[in-house]
Order: structure tokens, then sequence, then C-alpha cells
């Protein structure tokens, strides 16, 4: 038993009583991550000293606190930036950033909720990849079987919750890197409506589908950090002025009339069997707690990937710009000009699928191609949205499968862009779209590896989401199976 | 259409500002080429009258009021750079 089997709300009705305290969290984390993480390698840098100072100052603090956050360890993605604590992207050209200047916004909500950050998580190096191989520093593993990858990108993000090294954690997804790695190590991920979650510090691939978002053992707890990251900031000029729901509130069992949209093309060839008998199965549950569910279709969701590759190298090529030598960042020692600086630098510090989007992405802004490609790939953006506008405007959610594929093996794929790239076909539309969309646990492969069911919503109705999925956890166990790692409790 | 050459991919890595060998203009080509031949299937769809998004909501631009207020210093600005030299970047010669 772990004190993270426990939720937000018996963690902090254990501290009000004084049964446990806020160092006994952190020090839950540390041995966890001393104990397993050897084989899970899901930290690159870890927090202990500031960590466990604060837990002991948090500790001290006389009045009792309201935040249902308070104490609890917090793992981040390390694209999140954090003042004073070393922030890489798993890329060697950020090696050397020890001292970032400023918290990300989510992050400085986070600490002003005294939520305890215990490290920065692995991922795939600028959060370009979908089996945290891309990292440059080492390969996270699944915590289920550790011949497979977590996923990717926020792979150490999924991992470290599911093996119970941090309570809750947070990633980004651009084009499924929350949902895909939470389905792959059956936990709770959730990527927000684009706009609802500042992205001020987070290291930005492509702006457009770029959001940050919680991943956790429950639907629950989701729900709870969620709330503590949201809202209009000023820093980020895309972020949206709306009102925002209580999300606990939603979570009711009751999905009684609810009406679900099942996209034909999301059962389809190249869904495993047990992939797709899981989606069914689960689709009888809420059948059997009173929604009901139709066959629709999302008839441009073939065009999706090529559309999302062509659209995300093409802002990672500008974002990725900014990495130029000067200001941050590794320099090379073999340049003697301005321009050879820039290249140098660039080549010796981004690895080879960083270095294959920027290139896509400046061909296809290219003069001579950007109508051909990138206009193109914004138009067909247009098609795919209005799909999902059309499905909502029947429907309330739309259910399907996370991922094609239960998680593949370490190496399996990792010499093909394409097929690599084709893992992501079921939740790039949703980035592209802008809409939210959430991955539970549905179920596990022959092979004992976790199942994702994915559950999209319509703009800005994250509170359907978390009724939807709440009732289906309740009503089954999937989220109560844990990974045996060694020394596993 | 769907061809890239290698004359190609040397012109844009040097647009990109990267270094690239001989190896990876090879190994590029065909990579590029491949994802570029895949991309071609959005040929097949008439896009004539779409418009393009270029944001998935209806934002307009933002402005805020140009108060200064508190940020980062020029030291601390300076605390990450590879090389400096009197409080300034310091770079190789722009000029030959």
């Amino acid at each position: 038993m772990s004190l993270f089997d426990y939720t937000l709300k018996e963690l902090q009705d254990k501290l009000h009583k004084k049964e446990i305290t806020v160092s006994d969290l952190v020090s839950e984390s540390y041995n966890r991550i001393q104990e397993v993480d050897g084989q899970v390698k899901a930290f690159l840098t870890l927090n202990e000293d500031a960590a466990k100072a604060k837990a002991k100052e948090l500790d001290q603090q006389q009045e009792s606190s309201n935040s249902i956050l308070f104490g609890v360890p917090l793992g981040l993605k390390d694209n999140l930036v954090t003042k004073g604590l070393r922030t890489t992207c798993a890329s060697q050209f950020l090696s050397n950033f020890d001292d970032p200047l400023y918290n990300a916004t989510v992050v400085q909500k986070l600490q002003d909720e005294n939520t305890v950050t215990i490290g920065k998580l692995n991922m795939d190096e600028f959060a370009m990849g979908s089996s945290n191989e891309n990292s440059s520093y080492f390969t996270t593993r699944n915590p289920w079987n550790t011949d497979y990858v977590p996923g990717g990108s926020s792979g150490g993000s999924a991992a470290a919750v599911a093996a119970k090294e941090v309570f809750f954690s947070l990633g980004s997804d651009t084009g499924g890197s929350i949902r895909q790695p939470a389905a792959f190590c059956g936990v709770v991920g959730l990527k927000p409506t684009y706009g609802l979650v500042s992205r001020f510090g987070l290291v930005a691939f492509a702006s457009s589908l770029d959001q940050i978002g919680p991943l956790t053992r429950t639907v629950e707890d989701n729900a709870h950090l969620l709330q503590a990251i949201v809202g209009h900031d000023q820093m980020d000029s895309t972020s949206a002025n709306v009102e925002i729901p209580n999300y606990t509130d939603a979570l009711s069992e009751d999905v009684k009339g609810l009406k679900i949209a099942v996209p034909s093309e999301y059962l389809q060839e190249g869904v495993a069997p047990e992939v797709k008998e899981a989606v069914l199965r689960a689709l009888k549950v809420y059948e059997s707690l009173g929604a009901t569910w139709e066959e629709v279709s999302l008839p441009h969701s073939k065009y999706a990937v090529a559309a999302y590759y062509l659209l995300s190298s093409s802002e990672a090529s500008a974002n990725l710009a900014r990495f130029d030598g000067v200001r941050y960042g590794v320099r090379s020692e073999k340049a003697e000009n301005m321009l050879d600086m820039f290249k140098l630098s660039r080549s010796e510090g981004f690895g080879d699928e960083v270095k294959r989007r920027i290139m896509l992405g400046t061909f296809a802004l290219s003069s001579g191609y950007y109508d051909a490609y990138y206009k193109k790939a914004q138009k067909v953006r247009t098609l795919i949205k209005n799909d999902f506008d059309k499905v909502f405007e029947d429907y309330d959610v739309i259910v399907g499968p996370t991922t094609p594929t239960p998680a593949f093996k370490v190496g399996e794929k990792i010499d093909d862009p394409l097929t690599m790239y084709a893992n992501d076909i079921l939740t790039i539309p949703v980035n592209l779209a802008g809409v939210p969309g959430m991955s539970i646990p549905c179920g596990f492969s022959s092979e004992g590896l976790p199942i994702g069911l994915q559950l999209i919503g319509k703009h800005f109705d994250e509170s359907t989401l978390y009724r939807a999925a709440y009732a289906f956890e309740k009503a089954t166990d999937h989220h109560k199976k844990q990974p045996a790692l060694g020394g596993d409790r | 259409m769907s061809e890239i050459s290698k004359e190609q991919v040397k012109h844009v890595a040097h647009l990109a500002r990267l270094a690239i060998t001989e190896e990876e203009v090879e190994k590029m080509t065909k990579q590029l080429g491949d994802i570029i031949e895949y991309a071609e299937l959005l040929n097949d769809l008439d896009t004539e009258n779409v418009e393009p998004t270029t944001h998935v909501l209806n934002l307009k631009n933002v402005m805020r009021k140009d108060n200064p207020r508190e940020w980062i210093n020029k030291e601390d600005a300076l605390n990450n750079a590879p090389d400096k030299k009197d409080g300034q970047f310091r770079v190789p010669s722009i000029l030959e």
C-alpha cells in the first residue's frame, strides 16, 4: 500500500487529522523513486533538497490549508519552465539550462496551491515523438512491462504516475502527447480545450496546437488538478477568457440520456482487434448506465496525420529558431563566425527527429511551397474541425480508442518516422479541432498492457468528459489494477 | 512534385540554420521525400472554397496597457548565456 493509493480528498483528511505529514508524502515519492526509477527512468532531474525543505516548511505552517492540493508531490514534464530548476526539454541543446528565470504560469499556480515539485520528467526531445525514444538522455520504460515504451511525448509524466513515483503530474499535448502515454501506462490524462490553460512558460512546439494538461490515477483527482491550472492569463495572448465551471460538480455517476457518438473511422483497419473489443465493451457499460451510442462519421480523419505534420512542423521550425546559442543553451566550440555559430550549435544540440521536423517545416513554409503544403494543410484543418462541429450538433461526447494498439516495444518503430506518426492517428484530429480529449483506462491486452478509451468533448465542455469518465470509472475496475514493478507494495 | 532533391535539402538546411553532413543529406532526402509524398494525400481534397484555419478559437488580437512592471533584470537575463562580456551577450564576429 502506497500513500498514493489514496485520493486527494483522503490525503487532505489524513493531513488535517495529523495522521500523516507533508514530509511523509514527499518521502513516499523519493523512496519510491529510489526503489523503481532505475527500471522506469521517468526522471531527468530531481528537486530533492528543495522539496524536502518545502515539506518541512509546510508541516510547520500553523493555520490549516484550504487547498485540496496542499503538500501533494507533483512531477512536471521537462518542457515546463521552472525557476532555478534545470529545464532541458530532454534536449542536449538545453543540457546546461540550470537556472531558468521564471516559472511557467501553471507551475506558479501549483506552487501557490502548495504542491511540492518532486522533479522534472523525461519526454521526447522538444515534445516531438510518440515513444520517449527521442529523449536525448535515455528512454523511459513502461511500468507495466519495461520492454515496452511508455508512449510520448509525455512518457515520463505518465510512467511516473503509473509507477506511483509522484501523486500526479503535468504533461503537454500537441498531437496526443498526454493521451497516448496515459493510454499506454493506464492512467487518466486530459488535453484541455485549446486556450483553457495558459501556455506561458511551456517551451513551444506548435503554438496553435499545444496544451498543458493533468495526468492522474483517478478521474476525480484529474478534475481537481485541472481546476488549479485553468484560467485566463495576460502572459498568453491565446489564453481564453471564459467562465470556469467547478469541474468536480460534474463528477456524478449519472449518464442517463448521454448521447455518445462513435466515429466509424476510429474502429477501422489498423485498430487492433483487442483494442476494438475493449472499446465495444466500454460502450456496453455506458448502455447499462442509460447512455445511448450511435455510429457517426468524421470523414476527413484520414487526412489528419498529413495535415498535422505539415502544420506542427512548420510552427516548430519557427518556434525553435530561438535556439541560436546566444542567450541560453549550448554553443558550439567550433564556430568562428556568427552564421557557423547558429548552424553548428543547432546541429550539435538537436537530435535527429527535431532536425527532421525543422527541415520539413522550413520546407513547407519556403517560397514556392507555402501554398501547396502549409496553406493546403490549414484548409484541411478547417474540414477536420467542421467534422467535429457537425457531430457535436447532435451528440454530447465522442468515444473511441485513444491509440490503435497498446504500447509497442522499445526499438520497434524507431527507424520509420511514418509508422511512428501513424500511432497518433486517433489523437491528432482533436488537437486540430482544438476540442478537449481525455484518455481513461478501459482494459488490458492479452500481454497485460493497458488500453485507453478516448473521450472527446465540445469546446470548453471538460465537465461532460469528467462526468462520462467518472461514471465509467465507478462502474469498472480497470483503474484499480497496478503494474507489478519490482519491489511493489 | 513529391520529389525533393539533394540540392533542395541543402538549401532548406541553410534556411533552417542547420549544418548537415553529406550522409545526413542523403538520409534526409529520402525521409523528407517520403513524408512529403505522404502529404500529397491532401491533394485528394478539393479545398478551393475552404477558408484556412490558423486558429481554432475566434480570438482577436489582445492588447494590454503598456505599463512598466517588475520582470527580469539584466544580470539575471545574462545568467544562462554561453558567453557574455560587460553586461552583454558576446558572439563571434559577424563581419568577415
